[in-house]
């Protein structure tokens, strides 16, 4: 059984090259600046349709976590941490926190993106504790 | 405008045998819960002139109120099937009192059943269920349900000092509250030290911190107010009710700690012309522990921040100032997937009603907050339901 792998679609191909080149990205609106995730075909702030990419410092912190002790399939060998990330930049997203057995894990502790390979075509990003 | 208040009825209830019911599918497991509320109504199904299911995960049917209208030879002229999890049960009301005061229809059968239990094998159910995460920025991370809602418990552990004995008191009223419900699945009474001690699936969460997976059918018949005194039972009024909807993904909510059940719940004691503290009892989704302190919080019964020790006092067992989930909630009565908090609503029925047994009747009960969210404390509404219209 394998791992649940994101289905790319044009609007998120960018954020998924990123992966592969080791930086993370989120969308910008280039009409008022908004900072977005997951990426749209709009700017919810200000309903502009030009968007684009920016890198950002993959530096974050814990906005909340689990350590997930009975895993979803067989593939996810628990005991294993989803989160929810805020960047520095602003955007939240969910992500794992991979070098941590969830021992000490607090809300608002700092952690820093890694990428795994999980296919050929993806790198997935995680997190681990700055 | 006009309002909603006191316009419609419910004047049919009845829940099928729950918990583990494996010599019956879903789609008649629906139609048994549709007779009995028929029955219960006093009324013959070429009464019905409108029909409301949600769609089975067992047994998934794509037009699915067509098909139990085929099965029970009914020809309603107002007929929908919804499926977007528990808060649609309520959402589901707010439509068929919308549609009987336009006169879409007159007199409406809502019916849900599903067989989470005996239809679906554990890892089925398990990423059915997940699969409400956001399949590219969220499911690839393995999220199973309970996890989702750890991120809510664990975000109000870190911002109001929320223990683990706090989720469990809830899980421990419920449970005493399904010991005396003897439709209820799980019934032996527990601890809090149970409860603590329970197995851990996702930190805050323990085992017995998560609802049931379960099979089980319920249906209510809803009418106008008017037409209600003609039928055989006392109506139950829908005196307030109010919809919130805030995300659907978690990584998108615009809080993780204060949900959209304060839109909804302000919306549904204005219409009512009640408050909080006017409920006699309530009925709050507790598809986990966290949720229902969340929604103590949210619904206006104790402070933001104090839904734990509002819980460990006591004041949600039955005898306590605001009973919640008297029949035993998600938790212990019985959690089949999207229809389960329509056992909710049936309860607060029998509970209006003054019908259900003396040692579980809250006593003088006249008005109620009856409150579902679906997704991960995603899209909420809120029920006020009296048995008396003033």
């Amino acid at each position: 059984m394998e791992k649940i792998l994101p289905p790319i679609n044009a609007i998120s191909q960018p954020y998924w090259d990123g992966c592969q080149q080791g930086v993370l990205r989120v969308q910008r609106c280039i009409t008022c600046g908004h900072l977005q995730l997951y990426p749209r075909i709009f700017c919810t702030q200000c309903a502009g349709e030009d968007l684009d990419w920016i890198d950002v410092s993959g530096k974050g912190t814990i906005a909340s976590y689990t350590v997930v002790t009975r895993g979803i399939s067989k593939a996810y060998s628990a005991p294993y941490v989803v989160s929810l990330i805020d960047l520095d930049e602003g955007p939240r997203m969910m992500s794992s926190i991979v070098d941590s057995d969830g021992t000490g894990l607090e809300v608002g502790m700092s952690v820093e993106v890694a990428f795994e390979p999980w296919s050929e075509t993806i790198m997935m990003p995680v997190f681990k504790l700055l | 405008m006009t309002t909603l208040r006191g316009k419609v009825a419910i004047v049919g209830a009845a829940d099928t045998e729950v918990g583990i019911v494996p010599n019956i599918g879903a789609t008649d497991l629906c139609v048994r819960a549709a007779l009995s509320a028929m029955r219960d109504a006093g009324i013959n199904k070429d009464q019905i002139d409108g029909l409301i299911t949600c769609d089975s995960m067992a047994e998934p049917i794509m037009y699915h109120a067509e098909a139990i209208a085929e099965y029970l030879q009914i020809f309603p002229r107002y007929c929908m099937s919804v499926g977007t999890g528990g808060g649609t049960t309520f959402s589901i009301m707010h439509h068929a009192a919308s549609a009987i005061a336009t006169g879409m229809a007159d007199t409406i059968l809502i019916a849900m059943a599903d067989s989470l239990r005996s239809g679906l094998t554990r890892e089925q159910a398990m990423l059915m269920q997940s699969s409400t995460g956001h399949p590219q920025f969220e499911q690839p991370y393995g999220p199973t349900v309970p996890a989702y809602y750890a991120l809510i418990g664990q975000a109000h552990a870190a911002k109001y000092g929320t223990t683990a004995e706090h989720l469990a008191s809830v899980a421990v009223a419920c449970r005493k509250h399904a010991a005396l419900n003897p439709t209820a699945q799980m019934r032996e009474p527990i601890t809090v030290e149970d409860v603590i001690t329970s197995r851990m699936i996702a930190n805050p969460l323990h085992l017995l911190d998560c609802s049931l997976v379960s099979d089980g059918g319920s249906a209510v018949i809803l009418t106008s107010a008017e037409r209600a005194k003609d039928f055989a039972q006392r109506p139950v009024y829908m005196l307030g009710v109010g919809e919130g909807h805030g995300h659907e993904h978690i990584s998108q909510a615009q809080s993780l700690t204060t949900s959209a059940a304060v839109e909804s719940g302000q919306r549904a004691y204005q219409m009512a012309g009640l408050t909080a503290a006017d409920m006699d009892f309530a009925q709050l989704y507790d598809c986990f522990t966290p949720t229902v302190i969340v929604e103590l919080e949210d619904l206006g019964f104790c402070a933001k921040g104090e839904g734990g020790p509002f819980a460990a006092s006591g004041a949600i067992e039955l005898g306590g100032s605001l009973p919640i989930n008297t029949h035993g909630g998600m938790l212990s009565h019985c959690h089949p997937g999207n229809p389960g908090s329509m056992f909710a609503l049936t309860e607060s029925v029998f509970q209006l009603r003054g019908s259900v047994a003396p040692e579980r009747q809250v006593k003088g009960a006249e008005v109620a907050m009856v409150h579902a969210q679906g997704g991960i404390m995603s899209s909420h509404t809120s029920l006020i339901l009296g048995n008396e219209v003033n």
